[in-house]
């Protein structure tokens, strides 16, 4: 394993590379489909660059802990807006999930419906690319638009463009109150429904999530943050909205409601579970009538919905091949959780239209022109 | 500013092109009438004109596709353009290359309230976007200030801000998909009404690539629910120093408002003089408006209060009214105009740390004061935008050029303060030869790839966004001579 504590020894690492490199923060989250390279992990690459609270910006090096980061910030009542995932239940990971392997692989919560992506969070990166040259781009400010954005096509490029040494993120304000909204034993189509009038009105809306099932951890969840009477009034004002579809059951439980959401977050459901697990991005208003195919295609042994419909988790029996059950669809499924035979099979990340993949496959060509950062990680064929 | 010898040979072949393209868009959607191409020769970096070899306004996504494959295989440079209200003279051509207008693609093509997208052609106007569901209660976010005249392409193009990023950030955030064209004629889709990409996030590289990755002819937004209500305060202070103090006090304490704009003396006196807003006589003020019901508004502005109450504000001035609300913004909104009927204004763009504030207002007052040229500084203070204003006289070739220079100056402060050259309104021709400030050659070598696997033959708005030495390697009959 490679471990450099530079910038420089990364591009010296790439640039001096014979062969295929696998990139690596944490080792968490396992993007992608498995392939052959000596491990190249930018944990080394650990610190904090620049915090001003007073900007809401943060640079860290790409190997710093997320759950430094996350402290950091906690101790100035800020926070990253996107709220990451820990994958590590999941996918049977250990280890320390970074800051880099958040951005590298787009890695977003259920926040993300309302705050944006990691990637709308990202204001700048320094990278190496596959030749060994240190790039940068956009840079510390929130408003950035000289030259090319290469901050978002960085952002999920799970280092198949470059190795990320450098992260400049825009933080927000951690509201200091937060409320719960359920709803019971609603159809996926009448959740989806209930999640877009909450998502439609102006109560701000910062998660909308449906778990199928009846105990006290199921429901249509929705949750409002902000400040102390402004939670109150919005949760009263949402309940409104929220009554055509049933008794809504409010919990202004700091903890609890932060528990409930950490289990969406996390897909905790699917922990305990046997099978292969996919996440499915797709305009809210269709998560219903997919979810309604796979179910009638194959065995679905769980499922769940984030984002309003827009992110729907499923749990499908070990090998099968979710895309051949899902039909057309705007949107694509990505394989998170599967044997490698599996993942050698079936592709993890999404195939494109033949147009869109001859680019991306341009891009990676000159990005990494020798194919040395994780060679096949994306390749959906 | 120098742009590229034109093509002498493709000049010659005017008549067999503009034939070529009246195959394919019939009637006067094709133009190349001296007289006619004269209302293209420039965007709204007037400074520079040139007339096209024609312009094609191609009513839809199959005919920009017909006519770029066919520009494409004459070896013509093509320069899209959405309304033309590019202050970096991102539109500008060149007397050998084609404009592509999409100003004929203004067709909303799907609304869905349900999962808050809006799809539309890239002709249609920023603000009749928003228009298009306002009666449902919702909005399109990005609202640069020309949203009445300026197209989605363009916006897209240069991933467009406005006034309330703070809190709704810039077009890349609010952008779900395109369809759009590359040189060659191929018709790619990237996105659509889903949130995240699956594989490489093309959209975000395009989104703010100013054209020369492709011509975009549809696109879909994000679009959100109107908030309740909104409402400004006006607060005066004594020194741009402590309003830049108390923007970051604001920020730190948790409140995030849609906007917080500053003026600084020069700006206030010429825009109350303009507009007679009622502004009070101060160093500095700032303009900042929440949102919510009326008692998340109060709660607010309380907190905003409390903050400004550290700093010793001149004057801390609500509005009660809808009226009153108005007279707050009426003198920010008017400042352009204002300084338009000082003088000729350069408008510049940088953005930097909001810390540096006061660090950078003092340095652009030392220049200033070193070109004999007066600027006034209007900007969105809660991200670091700055849109310093360089006072000047047209009609004096060497006064533009003075003024020219003292932007360049202030726009490498800004970079030297850890920001950057344009904030929102892009690179296009008036900062392309600083590009060299900002990145180091291999930074750019890296954005110049990009462009060379969408647009391999560099036809597409050609002589943009890099130095033209950095770039003329890459570039048709290059004029590295």
């Amino acid at each position: 394993m490679l471990t450099p504590a530079t910038e420089a020894e990364v591009a010296d690492a790439v640039g001096s590379a014979r062969g295929p490199l696998r990139i690596r923060g944490g080792g968490t989250r396992d993007p992608g489909r498995p392939g052959p390279g000596e491990v190249l992990s930018v944990a080394g690459l650990a610190g904090i660059e620049l915090y001003e609270p007073g900007a809401l910006t943060l640079v860290v090096r790409a190997g710093t802990a997320l759950a430094e980061v996350e402290a950091l910030l906690a101790a100035e009542g800020q926070r990253l807006p996107f709220e990451p995932p820990d994958l590590r239940g999941l996918l049977g990971t250990a280890g320390v999930s970074t800051i880099g392997g958040v951005l590298a692989t787009n890695a977003s919560g259920p926040r993300r419906v309302q705050a944006g992506a990691a990637r709308d969070a990202a204001l700048g990166v320094r990278f190496v690319d596959g030749a060994g040259r240190v790039v940068k781009n956009g840079g510390r400010v929130m408003k950035n638009v000289t030259g090319y954005d290469l901050v978002r096509l960085m952002a999920g490029s799970r280092g198949t463009l470059g190795v990320l040494t450098e992260v400049a993120l825009k933080v927000l304000p951690a509201p200091p109150a937060s409320a719960m909204l359920r709803l019971e034993g609603l159809a996926p189509a009448d959740a989806v429904a209930a999640m877009a009038a909450a998502l439609c009105s102006p109560f701000e809306v910062t998660g909308a999530a449906h778990l199928p099932g009846d105990g006290p951890d199921a429901g249509t969840l929705l949750r409002i943050e902000g400040f102390e009477d402004s939670v109150a009034y919005r949760a009263a004002q949402l309940s409104a909205v929220l009554r055509p579809w049933g008794e809504v059951v409010a919990d202004r439980e700091q903890a609890r409601v932060a528990g409930a959401w950490a289990r969406v977050r996390d897909a905790v459901p699917f922990h305990a579970r046997q099978g292969d697990v996919w996440r499915v991005s797709l305009r809210a208003s269709r998560a219903a009538e997919v979810l309604a195919r796979v179910a009638g295609a194959c065995d679905l042994n769980d499922w769940f919905m984030d984002w309003g419909g827009g992110l729907l988790w499923m749990c499908l029996p070990e090998g099968t091949d979710l895309r051949a059950h899902a039909g057309t669809f705007d949107g694509h499924a990505t394989l998170v959780r599967a044997s490698d035979a599996t993942r050698a099979r079936i592709a993890p990340v999404p195939p494109e239209a033949p147009a869109v993949a001859a680019l991306s496959r341009a891009l990676r060509a000159r990005f990494d022109p020798r194919g040395l950062l994780n060679p096949g990680l994306m390749d959906a064929a | 500013m120098k742009m590229p010898v034109p093509d002498r040979g493709v000049i010659d072949r005017k008549a067999a092109i503009v034939a070529g393209l009246r195959r394919i868009v019939p009637g006067a959607g094709v133009i190349d009438a001296p007289e006619e191409l004269r209302a293209y020769e420039c965007d709204a970096l007037a400074a520079y004109r040139c007339p096209p070899l024609a312009v094609v306004l191609p009513s839809t996504t199959e005919e920009v596709s017909a006519v770029l494959r066919f520009l494409h295989g004459q070896g013509v440079p093509v320069v899209p353009r959405g309304s033309g209200t590019s202050l970096a003279g991102g539109a500008l051509p060149t007397a050998d290359s084609v404009i592509l207008g999409v100003s004929r693609m203004t067709r909303v093509l799907e609304v869905d309230l349900a999962d808050r997208i809006i799809r539309v052609e890239s002709g249609r106007t920023n603000l009749s976007v928003s228009g298009a569901v306002e009666a449902d209660g919702f909005f399109y976010a990005p609202d640069p200030s020309s949203q009445l005249a300026c197209a989605i392409a363009g916006n897209v193009a240069m991933n467009s801000g406005g006034a309330h990023c703070l809190k709704y950030g810039v077009t890349t955030n609010n952008l779900l998909g395109v369809t759009m064209v590359l040189m060659d004629g191929t018709v790619v889709t990237l996105g659509g009404g889903h949130m995240d990409a699956g594989g490489l996030d093309l959209l975000g590289v395009v989104c703010g690539s100013e054209g020369q990755l492709g011509v975009v002819t549809e696109a879909t937004l994000r679009i959100l629910p109107k908030p309740e209500g909104a409402r400004p305060v006006l607060i005066a202070f004594g020194s741009n120093e402590v309003a830049g103090a108390c923007v970051s006090d604001i920020i730190r304490a948790g409140v995030l408002p849609v906007a917080i704009e500053f003026m600084d003396r020069p700006c206030i006196e010429a825009c109350e003089a303009f507009a007679k807003a009622g502004y009070p006589d101060c160093e500095a003020l700032l303009i900042v408006e929440v949102e919510g019901s009326e008692a998340e508004i109060d709660h607010q502005i309380g907190l905003i209060r409390q903050i400004a109450g550290r700093h010793a504000p001149l004057e801390f001035r609500e509005s009660r009214s809808a009226d009153e609300a108005a007279r707050i913004w009426l003198g920010r909104k008017s400042a352009f105009g204002a300084m338009g009927r000082i003088a000729d204004y350069i408008c510049l763009d940088g953005t930097i740390p909001v810390s540096e504030l006061p660090r950078v207002l003092a340095g652009i007052a030392d220049l200033s004061a070193k070109y004999g040229l007066k600027v006034a500084n209007v900007f969105h203070a809660g991200d670091g935008n700055m849109h310093p204003l360089i006072l000047f006289d047209a009609n004096d070739p060497a006064d533009l050029d003075r003024a020219e220079r003292l932007g360049a100056d202030i726009l490498t402060l800004c970079v030297q303060a850890g920001g950057c050259l344009t904030g929102e309104h892009g690179v296009g021709v008036e900062k392309r030869d600083l590009m060299g400030v900002q990145f180091a050659p291999a930074d750019m070598e890296a954005q110049m790839a990009v462009k060379d696997v969408f647009d391999p033959s560099w036809l597409l708005n050609p002589a943009k966004v890099f130095p033209l030495d950095v770039s003329a390697a890459r570039r048709r009959g290059a004029d590295a001579a």
